[in-house]
């Protein structure tokens, strides 16, 4: 599938102003414009919880499970609160997506994913002497 | 499945709102472009992110723009600066107005 569109040259004057874009319905993603300042273009080695959760996100939707498609991860995704999606980080929304298409499956429930967090907190705070 | 467009046709993206997801970003809806490739056709990514099949396929090209258009520059931008996007047939209409 080919790449959804590139931005050539010159940053934009504000969007409000030139494209009448302000009266547009617009998901909390559709940023294409929005005055953003330069673009961080340094690379880091992709930490371990990144690792994991790209793995899993992988095994989900391998040829074996093919639990979910591109587009409807996205979709969850562009579905998160414009505070939540502000503050995550890239692997952070696929956190966010795995969680909630987990769930809208029916591979895992609310209440197996919070009982199996509890029981991985315990775990933690016990080995490093929390409690 | 036919294409309504070819490659050099001069297109009007939809000015509409769609609430879901969808594919076509707001900052072009309702600018003029020319159809420079043509991708074959595609099952409707509007439909498959929410488990539909997505069908019938839709028409997928890759529509330039000029940037000068888009962001209303009056002469501030290049005309070799553009911006190409890769859009859904259902979002196009011929652009009447610059008598394509």
């Amino acid at each position: 599938m080919p790449l959804a569109g590139s931005l050539q040259a010159r940053p934009p004057r504000s969007v409000e102003e030139t494209s009448g874009r302000a009266n547009m319905t617009r998901g909390v993603h559709d940023m294409g414009g929005d005055p953003a300042g330069p673009i961080d273009r340094q690379e880091h080695e992709p930490t371990l919880t990144e690792r994991r959760i790209d793995a899993m996100m992988l095994l989900m939707r391998d040829q074996k499970r093919r639990l979910w498609l591109t587009d409807e991860n996205r979709r969850t995704i562009e579905s998160m609160s414009p505070g939540d999606y502000e503050a995550s980080s890239y692997y952070q929304k696929w956190l966010h997506a795995l969680r909630g298409l987990l769930i809208e499956k029916g591979v895992l429930t609310e209440a197996e994913i919070a009982e199996r967090l509890a029981a991985v907190r315990a775990r933690y705070e016990t080995a490093s002497g929390k409690s | 499945m036919s294409h309504r467009f070819k490659i050099g046709d001069r297109v009007r993206v939809r000015a509409d709102d769609h609430i879901g997801h969808h594919r076509t970003p707001a900052y072009l809806k309702g600018k003029s472009g020319v159809v420079v490739d043509d991708f074959g056709a595609w099952r409707n990514p509007e439909e498959l992110a929410y488990g539909k099949p997505g069908l019938p396929k839709q028409p997928l090209y890759m529509i330039k723009f000029e940037m000068d258009h888009v962001w209303a520059g009056r002469g501030a931008y290049a005309r070799h600066d553009t911006v190409t996007a890769d859009l859904y047939e259902h979002w196009l209409e011929p652009d009447r107005e610059t008598g394509a």
